[in-house]
């Protein structure tokens, strides 16, 4: 696996692992933006009106029994094509989950007492969503993402198996070739760029979460 | 439909194979999780590092870890001793947490009394802290049990995965039956295995039953 990863022709180049690497990164974060911009403005409604909690609870819960793999086959034969657009179908159905289920629970765990100091306040319904709901669920809103994110990163790898590039595809071509070091190479740097993106959302949550919120 | 009916030993057989590669784990990964999360809770010390690390275990892609481990074992790429051992290293990872914050919720008050009945620390472990902690265990292990369900499919890449076979030979044949059949069987036992967890806990709580229960809140 040495050799595979310190010859620097393995590293350059449109199949090089930089141009793989990238290619991960990038599938990532297109379906994460996605799923994001559908789970979030759902998720933040329901959790502001309260409205559809049954809804946010139960999908977070049955998403987890969908396997990835079968929905990602079951999406390249409904389109009827290969390549990026039935993975990312795929990969945002994973993604939307983790993200709405978290995001309800973060506003719904806001303290009803606090709402209605806000109110009291005389802020709005707008103001209370945004200066006090989503500052208070912004911990859940997060870990939300970060598992949307490991998610699609893993599915992503899969994905190869349906001809998408990234790293998936050192370990798909690795298997067929029975090209033990090139499947290790694949394997381990999906396993990096999962811990990286894991820390960056880590970091990410210390640098948005509230100080006030913070204080124990 | 013909499909369906004309493969059900296989169906049959991939499904038995499935709930083996998933439900293995979970046995052996709580095995190993309550042991590790009692000596986590009596060398405080410990128990923050092992939720990091378990944190950090549960990020890697399975199908990674199903790669590199034969590397780590020694095993064949190709066995299923591969599959076992990456779901039970998710099972604990998981589980640590939820079996430290379990023994954690017992009240000190509880543990007092029982020393003060006379019980020792392993009587005490198994009769008075597991069973205060077992709606806490059981909440992560619901939740790791579906993730292994799902996640034994994706063995179906390097050619062992129960019902994840379904997906790739549907796949290769460009056939959507045994693709939707996969994911039908898998979904299915995903909600049976809850069940039978939720009806376990009933038994192994039966105070909680008297009580009647208190409103539900998500955190």
């Amino acid at each position: 696996m040495w050799e595979y990863l310190t010859d620097s022709f393995n590293w350059s180049g449109p199949e090089g692992i930089w141009a793989r690497i990238i290619e991960h990164i990038w599938y990532t974060f297109a379906a994460l933006g996605i799923s994001a911009a559908i789970a979030l403005p759902v998720g933040l409604r329901i959790g502001h009106t309260r409205r559809g909690a049954f809804l946010a609870i139960n999908l977070g819960n049955a998403a987890r029994a969908l396997p990835s793999l079968g929905l990602l086959m079951l999406a390249v034969l409904l389109t009827d094509q290969i390549g990026f657009l039935p993975v990312l179908i795929a990969l945002v159905a994973l993604g939307i989950p983790p993200i709405l289920a978290s995001t309800y629970a973060g506003l719904s765990g806001v303290d009803p007492a606090t709402i209605d100091a806000a109110r009291g306040m005389g802020m709005t319904g707008r103001e209370i969503l945004t200066k006090v709901e989503i500052p208070i669920a912004m911990p859940l809103i997060i870990s939300g993402l970060r598992g949307a994110t490991l998610q699609i990163v893993s599915t992503a790898t899969i994905a190869a198996l349906v001809s998408l590039g990234g790293l998936g595809r050192y370990v798909v071509d690795g298997l067929k070739l029975r090209d033990f070091p090139q499947m290790f190479t694949g394997a381990l740097l999906v396993a990096l760029l999962a811990i990286g993106l894991d820390v960056l959302f880590a970091v990410l949550g210390r640098v948005v979460v509230s100080n006030g919120l913070k204080a124990d | 439909m013909t499909w369906t009916a004309d493969n059900l030993g296989l169906i049959w057989e991939q499904l038995r194979e499935h709930l083996y590669l998933a439900i293995v784990p979970v046995i052996l990964g709580l095995l190993i999780s309550v042991p590790l999360g009692y000596v986590a809770t009596r060398f405080s010390w410990l128990a923050n590092p092992l939720i990091a690390l378990g944190g950090v275990l549960y990020s890697l892609p399975s199908i990674a870890l199903f790669i590199v481990l034969p590397a780590i074992l020694g095993t064949k790429v190709l066995s299923t001793v591969n599959i076992i051992v990456a779901l039970t290293v998710y099972t604990v990872s998981l589980l640590i947490r939820n079996v430290i914050d379990g023994l954690r919720s017992v009240p000190a008050e509880v543990r007092q009394s029982a020393v003060a009945v006379g019980y020792g620390p392993l009587h005490r472990l198994f009769a008075v802290d597991l069973p205060i902690a077992v709606p806490v265990i059981f909440a992560g292990l619901r939740v790791v049990t579906v993730a292994n369900i799902s996640m034994v499919s994706v063995g179906a890449v390097i050619g062992i995965g129960g019902l994840g076979e379904l997906f790739t030979q549907g796949f290769q044949k460009d056939f959507l039956t045994p693709v939707v059949v996969g994911v039908v069987l898998s979904v299915l036992l995903a909600l049976l295995a809850d069940l039978v967890l939720v009806g376990l806990q009933r038994i192994l709580t039966p105070w909680a039953r008297v009580i009647a229960a208190p409103p539900v809140e998500v955190a």
